[in-house]
């Protein structure tokens, strides 16, 4: 209904319009500041570009008494929209503005794009608005939420109308609006509560329902960083597995310690670079966010690839020597890093995330979840279950399980125990590759990508215990999320530390990780 | 007919020994100061001044990597965390070279380094108590590496950590040590470390005599070193050893408390290695975290791997080539030298495992004797 | 043939030890006393808890409830490897664990009874007493002309007699012997037989065998381990007609 009065309205504002355009052109500061308070209750739309205008030093003054938006290299006529010809720039003047004037300009922008075409304008306006909350612009959001037909516009004008109420509305509506403004998380709003409770410091039933929502609102903020240490560490701790999983597999299945997993991760990172650039070389371009299908199997089939070559030519003839398996490997490492210097060059490679990674989605009150982080939490449990599919429901697991096992007894028994070797290790390998895929989404790419994981990958491992895919994942996860909540408290460097120095002295403690094997093949070990 | 090695452990305080001993020790001692200070400098057998550090972080390496063979080539223990015992070392001879700088520092600060005026830092860290004296510094350099290793060795051999665990926990050690150095309020002057240096014992660290000072007292520190291990190794304790490295659960059966010897070289081996790193700094005028990085570690047990391990000599002729060829080819073509010290890793491990101090002895005794079984099985993980 | 000893000191005691890995009991509430002076052989079919025991008085395993008491009052349940050995229990294992890299002559010095301090070791000599104490053992064990020889290099009966050695040359007071004749020749067995009887004229020896002539021979007292409990004791004869036993054991 208010719709229609509105629209009834039109022609005749239209003549206000240009009165009150003619009114800027008043030398008095006050009196401009009355037109754009009154161009702003209009709710013209036209009104939009003069206050921008008019606030950026453009609006020019022509001696025919008309007002020009000056939009280089063009002259516009507000009234038409339409480009004025006669008129060079110079020969026009500005219409001067003060600071008091821009703050007037700022609300009166404000309150015009609640009105705007664009939802996502009438969005920033409606959350603007709670910036100056006033009596006027209560009326006006009054009226933008009766016109507004998409529900979060509206709760977010509501949200404004509130905080205006709370600084000018009668008692109740004042009540009504604490009580409403204790569901946010906005800085904003608590500063408004903040001086709303010293105002109304006589009144003890308004005081109280400043308190209650300032109590609300101090607990959903809680709760919000709540839930951003738990995402950030679930990512962190994804991250993490990813890096691990690989080594869940050589070093505690096959009990390989493969110090160049870490160039597995790099390798990886780089096919996913290597297909960007083929991607974005030889294909149309609409094609370029279909990279990543390409990069996972390829980077897959390259680190697979590396890790079998290595098997077969130095880790098969260190069975059973495992410090000089590490040695062996670390040489190995340091080769495949400079290889891949020489080839790239030192400098970060940067590989994009695809157009349907990029961005993210606010969960609550200012909290971004970014999708390239959901994506990876995703990717890592598809990868997990998969991998424990693999070992325990194919009949390549069940022989990678029988010749870790009781390697004697598998070959006896028809297996070709140094082909599933082979085939072992260049999984573990392969699946380190994707995890370089999914690493180079949330970083850069350069040659040591992996020696910053290989510390934090055997930790893992052998934190959840050693041939436990279980406890490889609930370490991984219980170091992401005890680092992020680490951080606030002691910062990031320090926090790590303490990580680092706990789970020491729980491997000490445990020297058999988190779901350590117990029994006689367990001590025989020893 | 008597085992090679009760010939040796015969041999082990010879008078042919002493000669063996007391030769290289004269070659070190007064060849170099001869070859310095003596050959006219444009003679091709001269030693130029800016050699000797260089030939001084040498013998501090051979230190360095005869500390990681008496834990590694005699009781299998792969410490990873020898670099980080160095670095200790050099940071405790780091302060005391920066508390000499007095007010010589570009803030011209009586009492505090410049990185801490650099931060606002108005008085220094009680930590930092004492470093004004060498003696206080000399007595840390022992201590501060030593405690470490007996505390952290005291907690990891209790549990039996053993292996790849024990390499890799001190790997953790390590990198948890490089974070912490890294950080700027820690009080060692973060990312940038320590440098500057002025004096030490109120010689000035860049005179060529002083230099040579320093070298001596490598060579001397080396000697010393290597006596000790000679003493542990050819003892009833290195018997010890090399039993715990083939059957740790069988010697605890004996009675021999496991944990006490491997504490012991650790401890020793970690005094060794943080003297060595005391050394190095002020001859290479600088200390910074990097020396903590996880890659220094494990590169020493390159120098052990490729002189030989488990034979003392063989640590120190490693140190000097793998570092000489280091030097070399970083000068000649940097980006191969990382190819060719991964090739070393691989090759050493694969091909070569008694390292050039077995190759030796293989020629050698490839005549007449068969060959004996050295030090080939590995410590079951 | 075994004449009635004085009333003898229980020199092992086991009460109720029960031990468990993964739910399965190796031991359940086992009880066991030897005493002072006694020759015991323990046999069982495989499982029946027979090492199990061994590592639980040797203190390689914790047990889970029970009690493991040596002579009067020592709790054996609370000392480590070391330790227990240090009061004079020695063992030998099912499979010869002798240093390989020593030679015969080492492993026998290390096995010495001496102050096992290790910061005494660093400052041990090897004294012309102890050297002729080798020397005779060596002899003994048929091992002199390879004292020089690494012990790897030996062959799997030497090993054998090289650990029963290294046994022989500590004075223990109490020896545990893990299949002390597996993969001998019969004549290497005899020998042995002859060794331990020598041996236990002036100590306590629990011999675990398979081996039942062996067993015979050595014609001790017998204890029938089964599933972690003593299922009966006696002479072999005896044991050897109850039913139970043959039922689980010799009855296959």
């Amino acid at each position: 209904m208010v719709l229609m009065l509105l629209a009834a309205a039109l022609p005749a504002r239209g003549q206000e319009f240009a009165t009150f355009l003619a009114a800027l052109r008043a030398d008095s500061f006050a009196d401009k500041e009355q037109a754009v308070a009154a161009l702003g209750k209009l709710g013209d739309g036209r009104a939009v570009a003069v206050l921008t205008a008019l606030k950026d030093g453009r609006l020019l003054k022509a001696p025919d008494g008309r007002v020009i938006i000056s939009q280089p290299p063009n002259l516009i006529d507000p009234m038409t929209g339409e480009v004025v010809p006669d008129l060079t720039a110079d020969a026009l003047d500005r219409v001067h503005i003060n600071n008091r004037l821009r703050g007037a300009i700022e609300g009166a922008l404000g309150e015009l794009t609640l009105f705007s075409a664009d939802p996502a304008a009438r969005l920033a306006a409606a959350r603007d608005a709670v910036r100056h909350p006033s009596v006027d612009g209560a009326v006006l959001l009054e009226k933008a939420i009766a016109a507004e037909k998409e529900a979060d516009i509206r709760a977010a004008m509501q949200q404004s109308l509130s905080a205006a109420r709370l600084l000018s509305g009668s008692k109740q509506e004042k009540l009504a609006a604490a009580r409403a403004l204790g569901t946010t998380t906005d800085p904003q709003i608590k500063n408004l509560l903040d001086q709303f409770r010293a105002a109304s410091e006589s009144d003890p039933e308004l005081r109280q329902a400043a308190d209650a929502a300032l109590a609300s609102i101090k607990h959903r903020l809680w709760l919000v960083g709540l839930l951003a240490n738990l995402f950030q560490g679930v990512s962190l701790g994804s991250v993490l597995l990813l890096a691990a999983i690989g080594l869940a597999i050589t070093f505690g299945v096959m009990g390989v310690i493969n110090m160049a997993h870490g160039e597995m991760i790099m390798l990886g990172a780089y096919a996913a670079y290597v297909c960007q650039q083929v991607f974005r070389a030889f294909l149309p371009v609409g094609w370029i966010n279909g990279y990543l299908a390409a990069a996972l199997p390829v980077a897959f089939l390259c680190a697979g690839a590396v890790g079998v070559a290595l098997e077969r030519t130095v880790i098969r003839r260190l069975y059973g020597r495992p410090l000089e398996t590490l040695l062996a490997t670390w040489g190995v490492s340091l080769i495949l890093q400079q290889t891949v210097r020489s080839i790239f060059g030192s400098p970060n490679r940067e590989v994009a995330n695809p157009s349907w990674m990029t961005g993210g989605f606010d969960l609550i009150g200012g909290f971004t979840v970014t999708w390239n982080r959901v994506c990876i939490i995703f990717f890592c449990l598809t990868v997990l279950a998969a991998l424990a599919l693999l070992l325990n429901r194919t009949s390549l697991g069940l022989q990678m399980r029988a010749v870790t096992q009781n390697r004697p007894m598998a070959s006896v028994m028809g297996i070709r125990t140094a082909r599933i070797d082979a085939l072992t290790f260049g999984l573990g390998s392969g699946i380190a590759g994707m995890a370089g895929v999914a690493l180079s989404q949330i970083g850069n790419v350069s040659p040591n990508l992996g020696t910053i994981y290989i510390v934090d990958s055997f930790l893992v491992v052998v934190f959840g215990g050693v041939g436990n895919l279980l406890g490889t994942f609930v370490g991984a996860l219980f170091l992401g999320i005890v680092n992020k909540f680490l951080e606030p408290v002691a910062g990031a460097v320090l926090g790590k530390i303490v990580v680092l120095v706990t789970i020491i002295l729980f491997i000490q403690r445990r020297p058999r990780g988190l779901f350590a094997p117990k029994g006689r093949s367990a001590e025989a070990e020893a | 007919m008597q085992s090679k090695r009760l010939e040796e452990r015969a041999n082990t305080w010879s008078p042919g020994f002493w000669a063996a001993f007391g030769g290289c020790g004269a070659v070190l001692v007064l060849g170099v100061p001869i070859l310095n200070l003596l050959v006219p400098p444009n003679s091709a057998a001269a030693i130029p001044d800016y050699l000797v550090p260089l030939l001084g972080k040498y013998v501090c390496y051979a230190l360095l990597a005869l500390s990681l063979d008496l834990i590694w080539g005699y009781a299998g223990i792969l410490s990873l965390g020898h670099g980080a015992f160095f670095a200790l070392g050099g940071y405790c001879m780091g302060m005391y070279l920066m508390r000499q700088i007095g007010a010589r520092g570009v803030y011209g600060n009586p009492l505090l380094p410049d990185f801490m005026v650099f931060l606002d830092w108005k008085e220094l860290p009680w930590f930092w108590w004492g470093f004004d004296h060498f003696a206080w510094a000399a007595a840390m350099i022992v201590l501060v590496p030593g405690l470490l290793a007996l505390v952290f060795g005291w907690l990891a051999f209790r549990s039996r950590v053993t292996g790849v665990y024990l390499s890799i926990i001190t790997q953790a050690m390590t990198y948890a040590l490089m974070l912490a150095f890294f950080r700027n309020d820690m009080g060692f002057g973060g990312n940038n470390g320590m440098t500057d240096y002025k004096d030490i014992l109120g010689w000035d660290v860049h005179q060529p005599s002083t230099r040579l000072g320093l070298y001596l007292a490598s060579v001397a520190a080396l000697g010393l070193g290597y006596l000790v291990c000679r003493f542990i190794t050819s003892s009833k304790l290195g018997r010890v050893l090399l039993a715990l490295r083939d059957a740790e659960s069988r010697v605890r059966f004996l009675g021999y408390s496991v944990t006490h010897a491997k504490l012991l070289v650790f401890t020793v081996s970690a005094v060794l290695a943080g003297i060595a790193g005391a050394l190095y700094v002020p001859q290479v005028g600088i200390i910074n975290p990097s020396e903590f990085s996880p890659g220094n570690s494990i590169e020493i047990a390159i120098w052990v791997s490729v002189g030989g391990r488990g034979t003392l000599s063989g640590a120190i002729v490693g140190a000097v080539l793998v570092n000489l060829a280091k030097t070399w080819l970083t000068g000649v073509a940097a980006e191969t030298w990382l190819f060719v010290l991964g090739g070393l890793f691989v090759l050493t491990t694969l091909v070569f495992p008694h390292g050039i101090i077995g190759l030796f002895r293989q020629a050698r005794s490839a005549r007449p004797r068969r060959a004996a079984p050295v030090a080939a099985a590995e410590e079951q993980a | 043939m075994n004449t009635p000893r004085l009333p003898a000191e229980p020199l092992l005691y086991l009460n109720g030890v029960t031990v468990s890995f993964d739910g399965f009991r190796a031991l359940n509430s086992l009880s066991l006393i030897v005493e002072e002076g006694e020759l015991r052989t323990i046999i069982g079919p495989n499982g029946a808890g027979k090492t199990t025991m061994m590592d639980v008085v040797t203190g390689k395993t914790r047990p889970d409830a029970g009690e493991v008491f040596f002579r009067r009052g020592t709790d054996l349940s609370r000392l480590d490897e070391s330790e227990i050995a240090n009061l004079g229990i020695g063992r030998k294992f099912q499979r010869p664990t002798v240093f390989e890299n020593l030679t015969v002559f080492e492993n026998l010095e290390l096995s010495l009874a001496d102050n096992r301090a290790i910061w005494r070791t660093l400052f041990a000599r090897l004294t012309p007493y102890r050297r002729d104490r080798i020397g005779s053992v060596l002899a003994r064990i048929g091992l002199s002309e390879q004292g020089g020889t690494p012990a790897g290099s030996l062959s799997h009966g030497q090993k054998q007699w090289l650990e029963i050695g290294m046994l022989l040359i500590h004075d223990r007071t109490l020896l545990l012997l893990d299949e002390p004749v597996a993969g001998m020749t019969d004549r290497e067995t005899e020998e042995t037989a002859e060794l331990i009887l020598d041996l236990a004229k002036d100590r306590t020896i629990v011999v675990v065998e398979h081996d039942m002539a062996f067993v015979r021979s050595l014609g001790a007292k017998v204890t029938v381990l089964h599933e972690g409990a003593v299922l009966a004791e006696g002479s072999l004869d005896h044991v050897q007609n109850d039913p139970r036993v043959i039922e689980v054991y010799l009855g296959r």
